[in-house]
Protein backbone atom coordinates (compact mmCIF):
# COMPACT_ATOMS: atom_id res chain seq x y z
CA UNK A 1 0.00 0.00 0.00
CA UNK A 2 1.01 3.46 -0.88
CA UNK A 3 0.25 6.83 -0.47
CA UNK A 4 0.58 8.12 -3.95
CA UNK A 5 0.61 11.97 -4.71
CA UNK A 6 1.08 12.80 -8.36
CA UNK A 7 3.58 15.30 -9.51
CA UNK A 8 2.99 17.07 -12.89
CA UNK A 9 4.57 18.33 -15.76
CA UNK A 10 5.29 22.12 -14.35
CA UNK A 11 6.76 20.32 -10.94
CA UNK A 12 3.41 20.83 -9.12
CA UNK A 13 2.38 18.09 -7.13
CA UNK A 14 -0.91 16.98 -5.27
CA UNK A 15 -2.77 14.56 -3.02
CA UNK A 16 -4.87 12.95 -5.10
CA UNK A 17 -4.03 12.75 -8.27
CA UNK A 18 -5.94 14.00 -11.17
CA UNK A 19 -6.08 13.54 -14.55
CA UNK A 20 -4.98 17.30 -15.00
CA UNK A 21 -2.42 19.11 -12.61
CA UNK A 22 -2.77 23.17 -11.81
CA UNK A 23 -2.80 25.29 -15.27
CA UNK A 24 -3.54 22.20 -17.18
CA UNK A 25 -0.04 20.31 -16.83
CA UNK A 26 0.29 16.48 -17.21
CA UNK A 27 1.07 14.06 -14.49
CA UNK A 28 4.10 12.35 -15.21
CA UNK A 29 5.07 10.51 -11.95
CA UNK A 30 3.84 9.71 -8.59
CA UNK A 31 5.37 10.04 -5.20
CA UNK A 32 4.56 7.45 -2.04
CA UNK A 33 3.86 10.02 0.64
CA UNK A 34 3.90 7.13 3.36
CA UNK A 35 7.54 7.49 3.35
CA UNK A 36 7.43 10.98 4.20
CA UNK A 37 7.11 12.85 7.63
CA UNK A 38 4.27 15.65 7.82
CA UNK A 39 3.50 18.72 9.31
CA UNK A 40 0.06 19.20 10.92
CA UNK A 41 -1.47 22.81 9.30
CA UNK A 42 -4.61 22.76 11.20
CA UNK A 43 -6.73 20.05 13.32
CA UNK A 44 -10.15 19.36 13.91
CA UNK A 45 -12.25 16.79 16.19
CA UNK A 46 -15.75 16.14 15.14
CA UNK A 47 -18.13 14.81 16.97
CA UNK A 48 -21.00 14.41 15.25
CA UNK A 49 -19.74 12.05 12.55
CA UNK A 50 -21.98 10.11 9.87
CA UNK A 51 -22.87 6.52 9.43
CA UNK A 52 -19.92 4.15 9.86
CA UNK A 53 -17.34 7.13 10.92
CA UNK A 54 -15.42 6.14 14.30
CA UNK A 55 -16.61 9.28 16.98
CA UNK A 56 -15.15 11.38 17.61
CA UNK A 57 -13.04 11.08 14.46
CA UNK A 58 -9.92 13.21 14.53
CA UNK A 59 -8.98 15.06 11.36
CA UNK A 60 -5.92 16.85 10.49
CA UNK A 61 -4.97 19.12 6.72
CA UNK A 62 -0.87 18.28 7.06
CA UNK A 63 1.92 19.53 4.57
CA UNK A 64 4.87 17.20 3.45
CA UNK A 65 7.99 18.37 2.49
CA UNK A 66 9.26 16.15 0.00
CA UNK A 67 12.14 18.79 -1.68
CA UNK A 68 14.04 15.15 -1.58
CA UNK A 69 12.04 13.73 -3.95
CA UNK A 70 11.94 16.85 -5.86
CA UNK A 71 15.90 17.31 -6.24
CA UNK A 72 15.47 13.47 -7.57
CA UNK A 73 12.99 14.17 -10.36
CA UNK A 74 14.17 17.34 -10.94
CA UNK A 75 15.25 16.31 -14.69
CA UNK A 76 11.47 15.09 -15.36
CA UNK A 77 10.18 18.67 -14.62
CA UNK A 78 9.69 21.02 -16.83
CA UNK A 79 9.27 24.06 -14.45
CA UNK A 80 10.73 23.72 -10.60
CA UNK A 81 10.40 25.98 -7.41
CA UNK A 82 9.40 26.00 -4.06
CA UNK A 83 5.92 25.44 -5.26
CA UNK A 84 7.14 21.51 -6.39
CA UNK A 85 8.85 21.08 -3.30
CA UNK A 86 5.57 20.59 -1.20
CA UNK A 87 2.06 18.55 -0.83
CA UNK A 88 -0.62 18.99 1.60
CA UNK A 89 -2.91 15.79 2.20
CA UNK A 90 -6.07 15.70 4.64
CA UNK A 91 -6.63 12.20 7.36
CA UNK A 92 -8.06 11.13 10.20
CA UNK A 93 -5.31 11.45 12.92
CA UNK A 94 -4.52 8.40 15.09
CA UNK A 95 -5.00 10.17 18.40
CA UNK A 96 -6.86 14.14 18.99
CA UNK A 97 -3.57 14.80 21.28
CA UNK A 98 -1.97 17.14 18.78
CA UNK A 99 -1.36 20.73 18.10
CA UNK A 100 -0.50 22.84 15.27
CA UNK A 101 2.82 22.74 13.79
CA UNK A 102 3.51 18.80 14.85
CA UNK A 103 5.48 16.65 13.13
CA UNK A 104 3.25 13.16 12.59
CA UNK A 105 3.58 10.25 9.96
CA UNK A 106 1.51 8.12 7.81
CA UNK A 107 0.16 4.61 9.60
CA UNK A 108 -1.58 2.14 7.28
CA UNK A 109 -5.07 1.58 8.14
CA UNK A 110 -7.02 -1.23 6.81
CA UNK A 111 -10.30 0.44 6.55
CA UNK A 112 -10.56 4.16 7.58
CA UNK A 113 -14.49 3.90 8.17
CA UNK A 114 -17.24 0.96 7.19
CA UNK A 115 -17.93 0.51 3.78
CA UNK A 116 -21.85 0.52 2.83
CA UNK A 117 -22.42 2.27 5.78
CA UNK A 118 -23.14 5.74 4.55
CA UNK A 119 -24.38 6.56 1.04
CA UNK A 120 -21.55 5.93 -1.25
CA UNK A 121 -21.52 2.71 -3.10
CA UNK A 122 -18.60 0.48 -1.51
CA UNK A 123 -17.65 -0.72 -4.54
CA UNK A 124 -17.08 2.69 -5.98
CA UNK A 125 -13.86 3.78 -4.02
CA UNK A 126 -11.22 2.35 -1.58
CA UNK A 127 -11.60 2.43 2.15
CA UNK A 128 -8.27 1.75 3.41
CA UNK A 129 -5.26 4.28 3.74
CA UNK A 130 -3.36 6.00 6.02
CA UNK A 131 -3.39 7.78 9.35
CA UNK A 132 -1.24 10.24 10.92
CA UNK A 133 0.30 9.36 13.83
CA UNK A 134 2.53 12.14 15.97
CA UNK A 135 6.09 11.44 16.25
CA UNK B 1 -28.77 41.56 -22.97
CA UNK B 2 -32.08 43.00 -21.39
CA UNK B 3 -32.93 43.93 -17.87
CA UNK B 4 -34.48 41.19 -15.42
CA UNK B 5 -36.78 42.11 -12.66
CA UNK B 6 -37.64 40.26 -9.92
CA UNK B 7 -41.56 41.13 -9.21
CA UNK B 8 -42.62 38.53 -6.64
CA UNK B 9 -41.31 36.22 -3.96
CA UNK B 10 -42.49 33.52 -1.04
CA UNK B 11 -40.99 31.82 1.23
CA UNK B 12 -42.93 29.10 3.24
CA UNK B 13 -41.79 27.91 6.99
CA UNK B 14 -38.47 27.01 7.71
CA UNK B 15 -38.27 24.05 10.11
CA UNK B 16 -39.53 20.87 10.74
CA UNK B 17 -42.23 20.14 8.60
CA UNK B 18 -43.08 16.83 9.46
CA UNK B 19 -45.60 14.96 7.26
CA UNK B 20 -45.07 17.53 4.57
CA UNK B 21 -42.73 15.77 2.02
CA UNK B 22 -40.47 18.28 -1.27
CA UNK B 23 -43.24 18.38 -3.41
CA UNK B 24 -45.66 20.00 -0.55
CA UNK B 25 -42.86 22.00 0.43
CA UNK B 26 -42.52 23.53 -3.57
CA UNK B 27 -45.81 23.71 -4.10
CA UNK B 28 -46.53 25.83 -1.34
CA UNK B 29 -43.52 28.15 -2.43
CA UNK B 30 -44.51 28.02 -5.83
CA UNK B 31 -48.16 28.68 -5.46
CA UNK B 32 -47.54 32.21 -2.64
CA UNK B 33 -45.35 33.40 -5.40
CA UNK B 34 -47.86 33.74 -8.27
CA UNK B 35 -49.83 34.98 -5.69
CA UNK B 36 -47.30 37.38 -4.77
CA UNK B 37 -46.51 38.30 -8.50
CA UNK B 38 -49.52 38.50 -9.76
CA UNK B 39 -48.55 35.96 -12.26
CA UNK B 40 -51.43 33.55 -13.78
CA UNK B 41 -49.39 29.96 -13.58
CA UNK B 42 -50.06 29.79 -17.52
CA UNK B 43 -48.05 32.59 -17.92
CA UNK B 44 -44.98 31.02 -16.45
CA UNK B 45 -42.77 30.05 -19.37
CA UNK B 46 -39.27 28.78 -17.94
CA UNK B 47 -40.15 26.78 -14.32
CA UNK B 48 -36.75 26.03 -12.38
CA UNK B 49 -36.13 23.90 -9.25
CA UNK B 50 -33.05 24.11 -6.97
CA UNK B 51 -33.07 21.20 -5.10
CA UNK B 52 -29.68 19.32 -4.01
CA UNK B 53 -31.10 15.82 -2.87
CA UNK B 54 -34.76 15.30 -3.19
CA UNK B 55 -33.48 11.48 -4.51
CA UNK B 56 -31.15 10.71 -2.13
CA UNK B 57 -33.30 12.56 1.19
CA UNK B 58 -36.32 10.59 0.27
CA UNK B 59 -36.77 8.73 -3.23
CA UNK B 60 -38.34 11.30 -5.03
CA UNK B 61 -36.61 12.46 -8.42
CA UNK B 62 -38.39 14.25 -11.09
CA UNK B 63 -39.60 17.15 -9.07
CA UNK B 64 -39.69 19.83 -11.64
CA UNK B 65 -42.36 18.27 -13.69
CA UNK B 66 -44.63 17.49 -10.65
CA UNK B 67 -44.19 20.84 -9.66
CA UNK B 68 -45.64 22.21 -12.88
CA UNK B 69 -47.88 19.86 -12.60
CA UNK B 70 -49.17 20.39 -8.98
CA UNK B 71 -49.23 24.72 -10.32
CA UNK B 72 -51.23 23.58 -13.52
CA UNK B 73 -47.99 25.53 -15.10
CA UNK B 74 -47.54 22.85 -18.02
CA UNK B 75 -46.17 23.14 -20.78
CA UNK B 76 -43.85 25.85 -19.10
CA UNK B 77 -40.46 24.40 -19.15
CA UNK B 78 -38.72 22.45 -16.37
CA UNK B 79 -34.94 22.18 -15.29
CA UNK B 80 -33.76 21.38 -11.63
CA UNK B 81 -30.80 22.94 -10.88
CA UNK B 82 -28.38 20.83 -8.96
CA UNK B 83 -25.21 23.16 -7.03
CA UNK B 84 -25.01 20.91 -3.57
CA UNK B 85 -26.08 24.12 -1.15
CA UNK B 86 -25.45 26.24 -3.83
CA UNK B 87 -27.94 25.04 -5.85
CA UNK B 88 -30.38 27.83 -5.11
CA UNK B 89 -27.75 30.31 -5.99
CA UNK B 90 -27.50 28.52 -9.37
CA UNK B 91 -31.22 28.66 -10.17
CA UNK B 92 -31.06 32.16 -9.36
CA UNK B 93 -28.71 32.30 -12.30
CA UNK B 94 -30.31 29.99 -14.67
CA UNK B 95 -33.27 31.76 -14.29
CA UNK B 96 -31.64 35.19 -14.96
CA UNK B 97 -30.15 34.00 -18.30
CA UNK B 98 -33.55 32.61 -19.42
CA UNK B 99 -35.04 36.03 -19.19
CA UNK B 100 -31.93 37.93 -20.05
CA UNK B 101 -31.47 36.22 -22.96
CA UNK B 102 -34.75 35.95 -24.26
CA UNK B 103 -35.70 32.60 -24.07
CA UNK B 104 -38.79 33.35 -21.26
CA UNK B 105 -40.47 36.07 -20.77
CA UNK B 106 -41.37 34.63 -17.28
CA UNK B 107 -39.64 32.87 -15.44
CA UNK B 108 -40.41 31.21 -11.51
CA UNK B 109 -37.65 29.40 -9.62
CA UNK B 110 -38.73 27.67 -6.48
CA UNK B 111 -36.37 26.34 -4.13
CA UNK B 112 -36.82 23.15 -1.84
CA UNK B 113 -35.25 20.32 0.42
CA UNK B 114 -36.80 17.66 2.82
CA UNK B 115 -34.34 16.72 5.48
CA UNK B 116 -35.35 16.53 8.57
CA UNK B 117 -36.56 12.82 8.80
CA UNK B 118 -33.24 11.92 8.55
CA UNK B 119 -30.90 12.01 11.60
CA UNK B 120 -28.06 14.17 11.70
CA UNK B 121 -25.85 11.61 11.19
CA UNK B 122 -27.91 10.56 7.51
CA UNK B 123 -28.09 14.15 6.60
CA UNK B 124 -24.81 14.90 7.09
CA UNK B 125 -23.92 12.15 5.21
CA UNK B 126 -26.01 12.72 2.03
CA UNK B 127 -23.74 16.29 1.96
CA UNK B 128 -20.94 14.84 2.49
CA UNK B 129 -21.29 12.99 -0.39
CA UNK B 130 -20.17 16.05 -2.47
CA UNK B 131 -16.72 15.29 -1.00
CA UNK B 132 -13.66 13.44 -2.92
CA UNK B 133 -13.06 9.86 -2.13
CA UNK B 134 -10.18 10.33 -0.47
CA UNK B 135 -12.22 12.96 1.85
CA UNK B 136 -14.85 10.74 1.98
CA UNK B 137 -13.16 7.49 3.14
CA UNK B 138 -11.59 9.41 6.33
CA UNK B 139 -15.00 10.62 7.70
CA UNK B 140 -14.64 14.26 6.25
CA UNK B 141 -17.69 16.37 6.32
CA UNK B 142 -18.61 19.53 5.88
CA UNK B 143 -18.54 20.86 9.29
CA UNK B 144 -15.05 18.91 10.12
CA UNK B 145 -13.70 21.18 7.19
CA UNK B 146 -15.30 24.28 8.95
CA UNK B 147 -13.28 23.29 12.31
CA UNK B 148 -10.32 22.36 10.25
CA UNK B 149 -10.13 26.44 8.38
CA UNK B 150 -11.85 27.92 11.63
CA UNK B 151 -8.62 26.97 13.95
CA UNK B 152 -6.50 27.81 11.24
CA UNK B 153 -8.02 30.89 10.79
CA UNK B 154 -7.82 31.98 14.29
CA UNK B 155 -4.37 30.82 15.03
CA UNK B 156 -3.14 33.02 11.94
CA UNK B 157 -5.10 35.85 12.20
CA UNK B 158 -4.98 36.02 16.36
CA UNK B 159 -8.44 36.42 15.96
CA UNK B 160 -10.76 35.50 19.53
CA UNK B 161 -12.53 32.54 19.37
CA UNK B 162 -15.54 34.88 21.08
CA UNK B 163 -15.44 37.01 17.28
CA UNK B 164 -17.08 33.50 15.96
CA UNK B 165 -19.97 33.48 19.00
CA UNK B 166 -20.91 37.01 18.07
CA UNK B 167 -21.21 35.76 14.25
CA UNK B 168 -23.93 33.15 15.96
CA UNK B 169 -25.67 36.04 18.44
CA UNK B 170 -26.25 38.43 15.23
CA UNK B 171 -27.84 36.19 13.35
CA UNK B 172 -30.12 34.63 15.76
CA UNK B 173 -30.77 38.29 16.86
CA UNK B 174 -32.08 39.36 13.66
CA UNK B 175 -34.03 35.68 13.57
CA UNK B 176 -36.36 36.52 16.03
CA UNK B 177 -38.26 39.24 13.91
CA UNK B 178 -38.14 36.65 10.57
CA UNK B 179 -41.55 34.87 11.18
CA UNK B 180 -40.14 32.30 8.52
CA UNK B 181 -37.57 30.98 10.29
CA UNK B 182 -36.68 28.37 11.95
CA UNK B 183 -35.47 29.96 15.50
CA UNK B 184 -36.80 33.05 16.17
CA UNK B 185 -34.72 32.86 19.76
CA UNK B 186 -31.95 34.95 20.56
CA UNK B 187 -28.63 33.53 22.27
CA UNK B 188 -25.94 34.78 24.43
CA UNK B 189 -22.50 34.87 23.79
CA UNK B 190 -21.95 32.46 26.88
CA UNK B 191 -24.27 29.86 25.56
CA UNK B 192 -22.56 29.57 21.55
CA UNK B 193 -19.30 29.20 23.35
CA UNK B 194 -20.39 26.49 25.80
CA UNK B 195 -22.61 24.60 23.57
CA UNK B 196 -21.20 21.13 22.72
CA UNK B 197 -18.55 20.77 20.40
CA UNK B 198 -19.28 20.23 16.96
CA UNK B 199 -16.10 20.78 15.22
CA UNK B 200 -13.36 21.68 17.40
CA UNK B 201 -13.14 24.86 18.18
CA UNK B 202 -16.70 25.06 16.52
CA UNK B 203 -19.36 23.96 18.90
CA UNK B 204 -22.77 23.76 17.83
CA UNK B 205 -24.07 27.01 18.03
CA UNK B 206 -21.76 27.70 14.91
CA UNK B 207 -23.56 25.55 12.69
CA UNK B 208 -27.07 25.92 11.04
CA UNK B 209 -29.49 23.26 11.46
CA UNK B 210 -31.11 20.75 9.72
CA UNK B 211 -34.22 22.56 7.83
CA UNK B 212 -37.52 21.46 6.22
CA UNK B 213 -38.24 24.61 3.49
CA UNK B 214 -38.72 26.12 0.21
CA UNK B 215 -38.44 29.83 -1.59
CA UNK B 216 -39.73 30.90 -4.55
CA UNK B 217 -39.04 34.33 -6.69
CA UNK B 218 -40.49 35.72 -10.06
CA UNK B 219 -38.87 36.64 -12.61
CA UNK B 220 -39.57 38.64 -16.24
CA UNK B 221 -37.76 41.76 -18.18
CA UNK B 222 -37.50 45.11 -16.47
CA UNK B 223 -39.55 46.06 -19.81
CA UNK B 224 -42.77 44.29 -18.62
CA UNK B 225 -42.20 44.50 -14.77
CA UNK B 226 -44.44 47.46 -13.99
CA UNK B 227 -47.68 45.52 -15.27
CA UNK B 228 -47.17 43.64 -12.52
CA UNK B 229 -45.95 45.56 -9.59
CA UNK B 230 -44.88 49.28 -8.52
CA UNK B 231 -42.11 47.99 -6.51
CA UNK B 232 -39.74 45.59 -7.85
CA UNK B 233 -35.82 44.83 -7.50
CA UNK B 234 -33.36 44.49 -10.66
CA UNK B 235 -30.38 41.94 -10.80
CA UNK B 236 -27.79 44.30 -12.18
CA UNK B 237 -25.10 41.78 -11.71
CA UNK B 238 -24.63 38.07 -11.43
CA UNK B 239 -21.88 35.48 -11.50
CA UNK B 240 -20.81 32.02 -10.60
CA UNK B 241 -17.70 30.20 -10.00
CA UNK B 242 -16.05 27.54 -8.81
CA UNK B 243 -12.67 26.49 -6.71
CA UNK B 244 -11.12 23.10 -6.02
CA UNK B 245 -13.00 20.01 -5.32
CA UNK B 246 -10.59 18.85 -2.99
CA UNK B 247 -10.70 21.82 -0.49
CA UNK B 248 -6.97 21.19 1.41
CA UNK B 249 -5.22 21.75 -2.69
CA UNK B 250 -5.99 25.10 -2.01
CA UNK B 251 -3.10 27.36 -1.70
CA UNK B 252 -4.85 29.85 1.07
CA UNK B 253 -7.02 27.81 3.38
CA UNK B 254 -8.92 30.86 4.61
CA UNK B 255 -9.30 32.11 0.73
CA UNK B 256 -12.79 30.81 -1.11
CA UNK B 257 -11.60 31.30 -4.62
CA UNK B 258 -15.09 31.37 -6.01
CA UNK B 259 -16.52 33.35 -3.68
CA UNK B 260 -13.26 35.98 -4.88
CA UNK B 261 -13.99 35.42 -8.53
CA UNK B 262 -17.62 35.42 -8.65
CA UNK B 263 -17.89 38.42 -6.69
CA UNK B 264 -15.56 39.82 -8.58
CA UNK B 265 -17.82 39.23 -12.20
CA UNK B 266 -21.49 40.27 -10.19
CA UNK B 267 -19.25 43.76 -9.43
CA UNK B 268 -18.06 43.88 -13.02
CA UNK B 269 -21.18 43.53 -14.40
CA UNK B 270 -23.25 45.82 -11.81
CA UNK B 271 -20.31 48.26 -12.13
CA UNK B 272 -21.41 48.78 -8.26
CA UNK B 273 -18.45 47.81 -5.71
CA UNK B 274 -18.17 46.45 -2.22
CA UNK B 275 -18.60 50.26 -0.35
CA UNK B 276 -21.96 50.80 -2.91
CA UNK B 277 -23.61 47.33 -1.16
CA UNK B 278 -26.09 48.20 1.89
CA UNK B 279 -27.36 45.18 2.88
CA UNK B 280 -25.51 41.29 2.32
CA UNK B 281 -26.93 37.95 2.59
CA UNK B 282 -24.02 35.73 3.14
CA UNK B 283 -23.94 31.38 3.38
CA UNK B 284 -23.31 31.45 7.40
CA UNK B 285 -23.64 27.48 7.44
CA UNK B 286 -21.15 27.85 9.90
CA UNK B 287 -19.92 30.78 11.54
CA UNK B 288 -16.38 30.98 9.48
CA UNK B 289 -18.22 31.33 6.21
CA UNK B 290 -19.70 34.54 7.03
CA UNK B 291 -15.89 35.94 7.91
CA UNK B 292 -14.36 34.47 4.64
CA UNK B 293 -16.93 35.59 2.50
CA UNK B 294 -16.82 38.99 4.15
CA UNK B 295 -12.73 39.41 3.10
CA UNK B 296 -13.33 37.80 -0.35
CA UNK B 297 -16.31 40.02 -1.28
CA UNK B 298 -14.02 42.92 -0.11
CA UNK B 299 -16.05 43.84 2.96
CA UNK B 300 -13.04 43.25 4.67
CA UNK B 301 -9.50 43.06 4.28
CA UNK B 302 -7.90 39.32 4.52
CA UNK B 303 -7.58 38.23 8.11
CA UNK B 304 -10.04 41.35 9.54
CA UNK B 305 -13.63 40.20 8.91
CA UNK B 306 -13.32 39.43 13.19
CA UNK B 307 -12.66 42.87 13.63
CA UNK B 308 -15.71 44.16 11.89
CA UNK B 309 -18.39 42.01 13.57
CA UNK B 310 -16.50 42.91 16.89
CA UNK B 311 -17.08 46.54 16.04
CA UNK B 312 -21.07 46.01 15.00
CA UNK B 313 -20.13 47.16 11.79
CA UNK B 314 -22.64 43.58 10.76
CA UNK B 315 -25.45 44.53 12.93
CA UNK B 316 -28.50 45.44 11.90
CA UNK B 317 -28.23 49.29 12.24
CA UNK B 318 -24.44 48.97 11.64
CA UNK B 319 -22.74 49.85 8.73
CA UNK B 320 -23.29 46.62 6.43
CA UNK B 321 -26.19 45.06 7.93
CA UNK B 322 -25.10 41.38 6.91
CA UNK B 323 -27.69 38.45 7.47
CA UNK B 324 -31.23 40.58 8.56
CA UNK B 325 -33.12 37.41 7.58
CA UNK B 326 -31.22 35.57 10.39
CA UNK B 327 -29.11 33.85 8.18
CA UNK B 328 -28.77 29.89 7.54
CA UNK B 329 -27.65 30.06 11.32
CA UNK B 330 -31.26 31.11 12.69
CA UNK B 331 -33.38 30.86 9.58
CA UNK B 332 -32.08 27.43 8.69
CA UNK B 333 -30.88 26.06 5.40
CA UNK B 334 -32.83 23.56 3.28
CA UNK B 335 -30.26 23.01 0.60
CA UNK B 336 -31.92 23.93 -2.19
CA UNK B 337 -34.02 26.67 -1.23
CA UNK B 338 -30.99 28.51 1.15
CA UNK B 339 -30.04 30.30 -1.63
CA UNK B 340 -33.19 31.19 -3.37
CA UNK B 341 -34.29 32.54 0.09
CA UNK B 342 -31.32 35.10 -0.04
CA UNK B 343 -32.76 36.34 -2.85
CA UNK B 344 -36.24 36.72 -1.24
CA UNK B 345 -34.73 38.61 1.96
CA UNK B 346 -32.68 40.89 -0.45
CA UNK B 347 -35.52 41.22 -2.57
CA UNK B 348 -38.00 41.96 0.41
CA UNK B 349 -35.52 44.79 1.95
CA UNK B 350 -35.05 46.30 -1.52
CA UNK B 351 -39.07 46.67 -1.87
CA UNK B 352 -39.39 47.79 1.59
CA UNK B 353 -41.24 44.59 2.50
CA UNK B 354 -38.62 43.45 5.47
CA UNK B 355 -41.42 44.13 8.38
CA UNK B 356 -38.87 44.83 11.68
CA UNK B 357 -36.24 43.80 10.39
CA UNK B 358 -36.03 46.69 7.30
CA UNK B 359 -33.27 48.54 6.77
CA UNK B 360 -32.25 51.65 4.11
CA UNK B 361 -31.41 50.13 1.07
CA UNK B 362 -30.94 50.72 -2.13
CA UNK B 363 -28.06 47.69 -3.51
CA UNK B 364 -27.76 44.05 -2.12
CA UNK B 365 -25.63 41.36 -2.59
CA UNK B 366 -26.27 37.77 -1.74
CA UNK B 367 -23.47 35.32 -1.39
CA UNK B 368 -24.68 31.47 -1.99
CA UNK B 369 -21.96 28.79 -1.06
CA UNK B 370 -21.94 25.20 -2.47
CA UNK B 371 -19.78 22.15 -0.85
CA UNK B 372 -16.98 24.46 1.51
CA UNK B 373 -16.54 27.36 -1.36
CA UNK B 374 -16.23 24.27 -3.89
CA UNK B 375 -19.09 26.67 -6.56
CA UNK B 376 -20.24 30.19 -5.50
CA UNK B 377 -23.09 32.44 -7.26
CA UNK B 378 -22.79 35.91 -6.26
CA UNK B 379 -25.73 38.24 -7.28
CA UNK B 380 -26.14 42.08 -6.53
CA UNK B 381 -30.01 43.65 -6.97
CA UNK B 382 -30.94 47.37 -7.12
CA UNK B 383 -34.20 48.77 -6.16
CA UNK B 384 -36.23 49.84 -9.33
CA UNK B 385 -35.41 53.28 -10.12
Amino acid sequence: MTMEATRYDDGTITYPGHPRGPDGAEPVETIDLSEYTAEVVTWTTSTATPPGVREPNHLAIVEFDVSEASDDASSSRTQSGDDGASVRAIGQLTTGDVETGDEVRPVYVDELREPGAGIREPESQAWDGYRFEPL
Amino acid sequence: MGRVAIIGASMTQFGQREGEWIQDLLAEAGIECLEDAGVDADDVEHLYVSNMASGEFEGQTGVPNALAHDLDAMPAYTQRIDQTSSSGGAGIYAAWQSVASGASDMTMLVGGEKMTHKTTGEATDVIASLTHPAEYKHGVTLPSFAGLTARHYLERFDAPRESLGKVAVKNHKNGVDNPHAQFQTEVDLETVLESPIVADPLRLYDFCPITDGSAALMLCPESIAKEYADEYAVITGIDGATDTHVVHEREDPTVMGGVVESGKGAYEMSGYGPDDIDVAELHDMFTILEFLQMEGLGFAEQGEAWKRVEEGHTERDGELPINTSGGLKSKGHPLGASGVAQGVEIYEQLVGEAGPRQVDADVGLCCNVGGFGNCVITTIMEAAQ
